[in-house]
């Protein structure tokens, strides 16, 4: 029997305010700050203290929601879900049930197959818990509590089942990142944990069309995936692990698994006899949450332009392959980059300077571990540097060179160019000259070219470059080459 | 002086204070002594903070002095503080053992406000264990007395508050109303008791019982005293997204605004108010002297201009089941933070989780623990439509209800508990009838309106008997103006216990 896998996933993004959602605490990186620096009586929920919407939280939100698409409800309500763990200070968490934040939304994924539309079930606030580590074993073991990341604004999105492969479950959260980025309310980085993505897999068997789809079968939770590459494995090995069990005739287990990085394999974490009972009701110390119109048409207005409308405008407006426009727009400030250069040099051919950044560019930011916050080199003077290629004043490989100086000293190509006597000589004379001299050097490699044995010429044509330092035009050179060798057999 | 210092209302102390009659300091030291003097047959506080309020009293004179303080209304007045608001530097228990030892490191806004008008935090008073009970009898650190009978209950479970004040103890002291927790003891006590509309007066820092009920008030001798802190305490607070953007009234520390005679020539002080008289209120089970004593203040109202209306409020009989659906959901969730790890008390074990079910199995009372349960179960998947979701629907009806009676009357007179305070131990094995204790003044609860209690005479065993008066959300002026002209005109709230 065929099988096809049927696909959730539950995203739940930490958005970057100044403060925590419900109290004055800065949000700070949980790997880098001391445990329980950023906590008050509010997040570390002492008796007698309330929580205050943070407004910036709601409006991240309503970004992500537009961005994705939803339709924004009016009023949405907080409720309290109640579970006793000891990274929750209060013993329930501030999220929204009933009446989400938004829902009903929806996001174009690319994957090899082509395009496709994930439709997106809903979008809701709540607050993250504290970080718990467990320390030593037998006998001496202990637990540490951090309430650094409790009361961090959360962005739960639910997406509908609609992935059917472990390709585009990558590619859905890929693209749910790149958004996320490009509207400044997410770092991204699932290593530190702010953005975590959690599928829930089941296979149904595939039936043949105009039928009436199969049920769902068992479906099982995937937990601490802390890569675009785990995620994508992990999926792959559940379909692959489900396929077997229900081919071999034996049934899958409800549970929640966590992904083990080093052997590649799932683990189970928890077996679910039933369904939790959270006990969701209305949380009484805060006011329904009421989104006017006018507000949103505001964010609306204010959000910029999407990684998936600029791939398609890139692609157009520049006549940049699929796969480079992809690479520029994965970064907003990469594509926000390339736009800039392309406006400072509107002379430069735009798939030039595309080349040059998607290429060279990124090799020394790779190597360097250089985001574009910290990259040295302006749009502009990396525009100029294309230019000085494409006027021939440079050639290829000088400019690399100038490239990497640039990168590490942040001055202009022109300047380093002059600074460093690198000028390209396009003097014909000049070159003609250089030509001329080397033939005289290397009477019998001429003979030998002239006999026949054409690999010689590269040969000469690396000596006058050669003595030129590497500054000589090479078309130029190679056409004086040919000319003066003809010249020679003529006599 | 011969004057008893501690026999002063908030008002007389305060102009003794301004005249420079008296000093705070020697306020502060007959409040103590008194305190000390009491204390051993009345426990009324949890907590004393002596030296603090002397040296507090002494900062309060040389404001006085120095005129620094003007603008202080309450510059030196020692109030009692009900242990369930967190004053910082002073425990706060809640009545609760798992909460023993917890300093907060914050005021509740509340309490912040009056000190701000210069009133000094004297102690943290008894209270059933997180405001659970109508006796203070659920007190983990044992019951208060009656100052009245101390053979008798002073009411919960504000019953600290409302006894300290009862005993000349301190002029005023605050107390918290979920389902009647001020106006029940005010009126087993003889004191005047307010509980504001919900969401006048800020519920941060005050330890979460019932978070949708919750309000915290005030009790003194008299309703222009209760006024004062009120209309300090009262107003919008960033830090309870549930309080209100609307304006409260001044309270003129001389009285102008509440002595309704003035400037009204010979129209009697209350012409035109029309109360309404909730059938309801007034069947089976109620104590004949209660009844009668609230109908006899209703008809001294009403010789002061006043209009009665008989009116009907007619779910009220639901008030009850409704009351202790809703209270305990939210209680389920408000006590779950209490773990033993970051505050109060904990006990030790060798495994994570032991240590939470020891410390919340044995540092939870009886009450609280029952609560939990209940609340717990109404939450409970299977179960959350017929309990909880149905008591939010009946919460609107008996919403509905007062909304409209409000368009016929002004203020809603009715008793407040069915019988004067009752002997100590009377309810010891049965909750449901320390429950129905509540059943007159859980509505207002549940309608978020304000509730005055003040007392309006005594029955055969010289007890004192209360009356509530119920009005529209916000109207808490209303109320206040009518008990105060009914104090003008009798003196039940200026008798004193004999202690």
């Amino acid at each position: 029997m065929d099988f096809e896998a049927v696909i959730g996933l539950e995203v739940h993004a930490e958005l970057a305010t100044q403060s925590k959602m419900f109290c004055a605490c800065p949000v700070v990186d949980t790997t880098q700050t001391a445990p329980n620096s950023a906590v008050c009586q509010v997040c570390s929920g002492m008796p007698g203290t309330l929580p205050v919407l943070n407004q910036k939280a709601v409006e991240y939100g309503l970004r992500v929601a537009l961005a994705l698409d939803c339709q924004i409800a009016p009023f949405s309500i907080f409720a309290r879900k109640n579970y006793f763990y000891p990274d929750l200070p209060k013993g329930y968490q501030i999220s929204q049930y009933e009446q989400p934040l938004a829902r009903i939304g929806r996001m174009t994924i690319v994957t090899s197959q082509g395009e496709k539309v994930i439709r997106i079930r809903r979008v809701h606030l709540e607050e993250d818990t504290g970080k718990l580590t467990h320390v030593g074993r037998n006998g001496q073991a202990y637990t540490l509590v951090d309430l650094n990341r409790a009361g961090v604004p959360l962005l739960e999105i639910v997406t509908e089942p609609d992935f059917r492969s472990a390709e585009e479950v990558r590619a859905y959260a890929e693209a749910l990142r790149a958004i996320l980025r490009y509207l400044g309310v997410n770092s991204g980085d699932m290593q530190k944990g702010v953005l975590r993505i959690e599928p829930n897999i089941s296979l149904r068997p595939v039936v043949a069309a105009g039928f009436k789809p199969a049920l769902l079968g068992t479906r099982v939770e995937v937990k601490n995936l802390n890569s675009f590459r785990a995620l994508e494995r992990a999926v792959a090995y559940q379909i692959q692990r489900q396929a077997e069990l229900l081919e071999a005739g034996k049934v899958v287990q409800q549970v929640t698994l966590g992904w083990d990085e080093a052997k590649e394999v799932t683990v189970v974490q928890r077996v679910k006899e039933s369904e939790d009972d959270y006990r969701y009701f209305p949380e009484p110390d805060l006011p329904p949450l009421a989104v006017e119109a006018g507000w949103v048409a505001q964010i609306r207005t204010s959000l910029p332009e999407l990684p998936y409308a600029r791939l398609q405008r890139l692609r157009e407006q520049y006549d940049l392959s699929d796969y480079t426009a992809k690479l520029l727009v994965a970064e907003k400030s990469i594509a926000d980059y390339f736009e800039q250069a392309v406006t400072a040099e509107p002379s430069v051919p735009a798939k030039s300077i595309a080349n040059w950044i998607s290429g060279e560019l990124f090799g020394l930011m790779n190597q360097a571990g250089v985001d574009a916050a910290g990259l040295r080199v302006r749009p502009a003077a990396l525009a100029g540097l294309v230019k000085l290629v494409s006027q021939g004043q440079i050639n290829q490989d000088t400019a690399r060179k100038v490239l990497a100086e640039m990168f590490a000293s942040g001055e202009g190509a022109e300047e380093i160019v002059k600074k460093r006597g690198l000028g390209q000589v396009s003097d014909a004379g000049a070159i003609a000259q250089l030509v001329k001299d080397v033939l005289a050097e290397y009477p019998n490699e001429a003979a030998a070219y002239l006999s026949g044995k054409a690999g010689v010429a590269n040969f000469l044509f690396g000596q006058v470059m050669k003595k030129a330092q590497g500054k000589a035009n090479p078309q130029i050179v190679r056409r004086e080459l040919e000319l003066q060798l003809a010249e020679i057999k003529a006599d | 002086m011969n004057l008893e210092l501690t026999d002063l209302t908030l008002m007389q102390a305060i102009e003794a204070l301004r005249s420079g009659e008296i000093s705070s300091r020697e306020l502060t030291r007959a409040c103590l002594e008194r305190i000390e003097k009491l204390e051993p047959s009345l426990h009324a506080f949890l907590h004393l903070a002596a030296e603090s309020a002397l040296a507090q009293a002494d900062e309060a004179d040389r404001q006085q002095v120095t005129g620094d303080g003007q603008h202080k209304p309450l510059l030196g007045i020692p109030i009692a503080v009900k242990d369930v608001l967190a004053v910082e530097g002073l425990p706060c228990t809640a009545g609760s053992k798992i909460l023993e030892g917890f300093v907060p490191p914050f005021t509740a806004t509340a309490v912040k406000r009056l000190q701000e008008a210069g009133a000094i935090a004297i102690g943290k008073t008894n209270t059933d264990e997180f405001a659970m009970g109508s006796s203070t009898e659920n007190s983990a650190y044992g019951m208060t007395h009656n100052p009245w009978d101390l053979t008798r209950v002073p009411g919960g479970s504000s019953g600290g508050s409302a006894a300290a004040v009862a005993a000349r103890m301190v002029p005023a002291a605050l107390g918290t109303d979920t389902g009647g927790s001020v106006r029940q003891p005010a009126a087993f006590c003889g004191v005047t008791g307010l509980k504001p509309t919900y969401g006048r007066v800020s519920r941060y820092g005050l330890v979460a019982y019932g978070s949708s009920l919750d309000v915290a008030g005030a009790l003194g001798h008299t309703a222009e005293d209760v006024a004062l802190l009120f209309s300090i305490m009262a107003g919008r607070d960033a830090l309870d997204a549930t309080t209100q953007d609307v304006a409260v009234p001044t309270i003129d520390l001389v009285g102008a605004t509440l002595a309704v005679a003035s400037g009204r020539g010979l129209a009697p002080p209350l012409h035109g108010l029309r109360i309404g008289v909730p059938r309801e209120y007034f069947v089976r089970g109620i104590q004949v002297e209660v009844e009668a004593g609230v109908r006899q203040a209703v008809s001294v109202l009403e010789g002061l201009g006043a209009e009665v209306h008989e009116i009907s409020l007619p779910h009220s009989e639901y008030a009850l089941p409704v009351y202790y659906i809703i209270s305990p959901a939210e209680a389920s969730a408000n006590l779950a933070r209490y773990d033993g790890i970051r505050y109060g008390s904990r006990i030790q074990a060798e495994a994570m989780w032991d240590i939470f079910y020891r410390t919340r199995g044995r540092k939870f009372g009886a009450e609280v623990e029952r609560r939990i349960m209940l609340g717990t179960y109404a939450l409970s998947a299977g179960y959350y439509d017929a309990y909880y979701g149905q008591a939010q629907k009946v919460r609107t009806l008996i919403k509905r209800d007062f909304e409209q009676a409000f368009e016929r009357v002004d203020v809603i007179a009715a008793p407040v508990a069915p019988t004067t305070a009752f002997p100590i131990g009377a309810h010891r094995d049965d909750p449901l009838a320390m429950y129905l204790e509540d059943v007159f003044t859980l509505p207002a609860n549940l309608a978020g309106v304000p509730g005055l209690a003040f007392p309006v005479g005594f029955d055969g065993a010289g007890l004192p008997v209360g009356m509530q008066l119920m009005g529209q959300h916000f109207h808490e002026d209303v109320l206040l103006r009518a008990a105060h002209a009914y104090q003008q005109v009798t003196d039940w709230h200026m008798r004193a216990p004999s202690l």
